[in-house]
């Protein structure tokens, strides 16, 4: 079994179904295991995926950090590619754990240096960037605002201001809701003390980024008013949105976005299952619940998933209540000028893109998403401004090394 | 305090802690990764691996994601400059 993306869905799947005796291989393309919830600080180990990383040594599962799949040239064989060059992998089953990203959108100035997302902000200084001393501007929507806030406050980010484009409404309701998950109450009663004498704005939002080539300031939307708040950083993100390429390159069915599975966590393709933020964005808990229901279910062990079902409907239901709480509002579609870049591979203005139809003749007409990230940071853009969606994925999902695009397709040994 | 790495960014040491990505260098060096098509400077937008907007010289290669790569000893690592490709010059 070949599980892609060692995040908390991924980890939880290999573990699971090694302990049941399945030879299992994990792949991601970081550096470290532990996806982006738990990604380590340099020099330490995060403790929850530890437990985790702990299980998969001791059930032999063998890892490949630093790998990312690009094609699949023949039935259950991919192509990966590393630092080093092209990797052939076999599988007979498949675990999809390929997570989710930021969902940018496209305001003037957002391409200005120091404008980033808010994940993103958190994951560079994870990743070793010393954030002390400077002066942060957190924006956009969604639950990872105020982790990311607190986070970086901890390592002494002076948080100018935290932006939220939902209502104080809706954040009231989504309150309300967390009355049902005691744990998640617990988390945000904590985020709340940990960001005390922080300015929190509702219905507030970015509506342009200013710096000639590094930022210095942000100007936000606020009750009817701007206000122009100075900033080294803009940690601005809105939201998630599923890495579903893979998935759809190996022809499972997408609903609204998503990759619909069944009650064991299994695609439309027969031996292909999906877990975490792939199938609806859930967060860290309903993650790891569904890859260990997709573990047992590989390992043809379902009749032990029944337990952790009764909790994927619980996490289920909360997950619908973060999509209505931070639903994106009407205003944002309207934030981008004629000479506001929104394909950032090719250059691609609001201007060039607004006169075209659909996502294809974007393409072929400006290239837009036909640059090194083929649309992942464009694609939800121009779905949010213009109702586009991608027609089909192909190969290449990721770019690749010419010699790697060229190499013979050997026989799939099934291992 | 965990171990230290000394790397060049446009030929300037940087220093990091052991275990840092190259995107960390960058920003900590107050270096820009790319110039895009247009000439604008960029740089890390998503820290994961998804935008390719950190695309950065390492060791003379080009194309190479900073934020998924970590910091060696010695490495040298420079703001990847404007590339003209096959698809810019025939617009």
């Amino acid at each position: 079994m070949l599980v892609v993306g060692g995040g908390p869905a991924g980890l939880a799947a290999a573990a699971t179904a090694a302990e049941h005796g399945v030879h299992v291989g994990v792949i991601d393309d970081n550096p470290n295991l532990g996806g982006q919830i738990w990604r380590a600080e340099t020099g330490a180990i995060n403790p929850e995926a530890q437990s985790w990383i702990a299980r998969l040594h001791a059930a032999r599962v063998e890892i490949l950090c630093g790998t990312r799949v690009f094609d699949q040239p023949a039935p259950k064989l991919f192509h990966a590619e590393t630092q080093d060059g092209l990797v052939e992998l076999g599988y007979q089953k498949l675990v999809l754990a390929t997570g989710a990203r930021e969902r940018f959108l496209p305001f003037p100035g957002w391409t200005i240096p120091n404008v980033m997302g808010a994940g993103a902000l958190q994951a560079l200084v994870k990743s070793g960037f010393a954030i002390e001393g400077k002066r942060v501007v957190v924006a956009g929507t969604g639950p990872l605002l105020l982790a990311v806030a607190a986070y970086l406050r901890k390592h002494g980010a002076e948080i100018a201001m935290i932006c939220e484009q939902a209502s104080l409404f809706s954040l009231a309701k989504f309150g309300f809701s967390l009355l049902w998950h005691g744990n998640k109450l617990a988390q945000a009663w904590s985020l709340r003390k940990e960001l005390s004498g922080v300015p929190f704005a509702a219905s507030s939002w970015p509506v342009s980024a200013e710096g000639k080539n590094i930022l210095n300031a942000v100007v936000i939307s606020r009750g009817q008013k701007f206000e122009k708040i100075e900033c080294d950083f803009l940690a601005c993100g809105f939201h998630l949105v599923p890495n579903t390429e893979l998935a759809a390159l190996l022809g499972c069915l997408l609903r609204e976005g998503f990759v619909e599975v069944d009650n064991n966590q299994q695609t439309s393709v027969p031996e292909i299952f999906c877990a975490g933020e792939p199938t609806g964005i859930g967060g860290v808990e309903l993650s790891v619940i569904e890859g260990q229901i997709a573990g047992h279910a590989a390992a043809k062990r379902d009749e032990l998933a029944t337990d952790l079902m009764r909790t994927r409907r619980k996490l289920l239901k909360f997950a619908a209540v973060l999509e209505r709480t931070f639903e994106l509002r009407a205003e944002l579609r309207e934030l981008a000028l004629e000479e506001t870049i929104i394909c950032r591979c090719e250059d691609v203005t609001y201007g060039q893109l607004k006169l075209e139809t659909s996502w294809r003749a974007a393409k072929l007409q400006t290239r837009c998403g036909m640059g090194p990230c083929q649309g992942r940071v464009c694609g939800p853009q121009t779905e949010f401004l213009f109702g586009w969606s991608p027609d089909s994925v192909r190969p290449p999902i990721f770019p690749a090394r010419v010699e790697s695009l060229g190499a013979s397709v050997s026989e799939p040994d099934g291992a | 305090m965990p171990e230290q790495v000394t790397l060049t960014v446009n030929g300037k040491p940087v220093v990091v802690p052991s275990g840092a990505t190259v995107a960390a260098a960058m920003a900590t060096a107050g270096a820009y990764c790319r110039d895009s098509v247009s000439g604008e400077r960029r740089t890390i937008l998503c820290a994961m691996g998804i935008c390719f907007e950190c695309r950065v010289e390492i060791e003379g290669k080009p194309h190479q994601r900073a934020c998924q790569i970590l910091c060696s000893p010695g490495m040298r690592v420079n703001t990847q400059p404007r590339i003209e490709t096959g698809a810019e010059s025939s617009r």
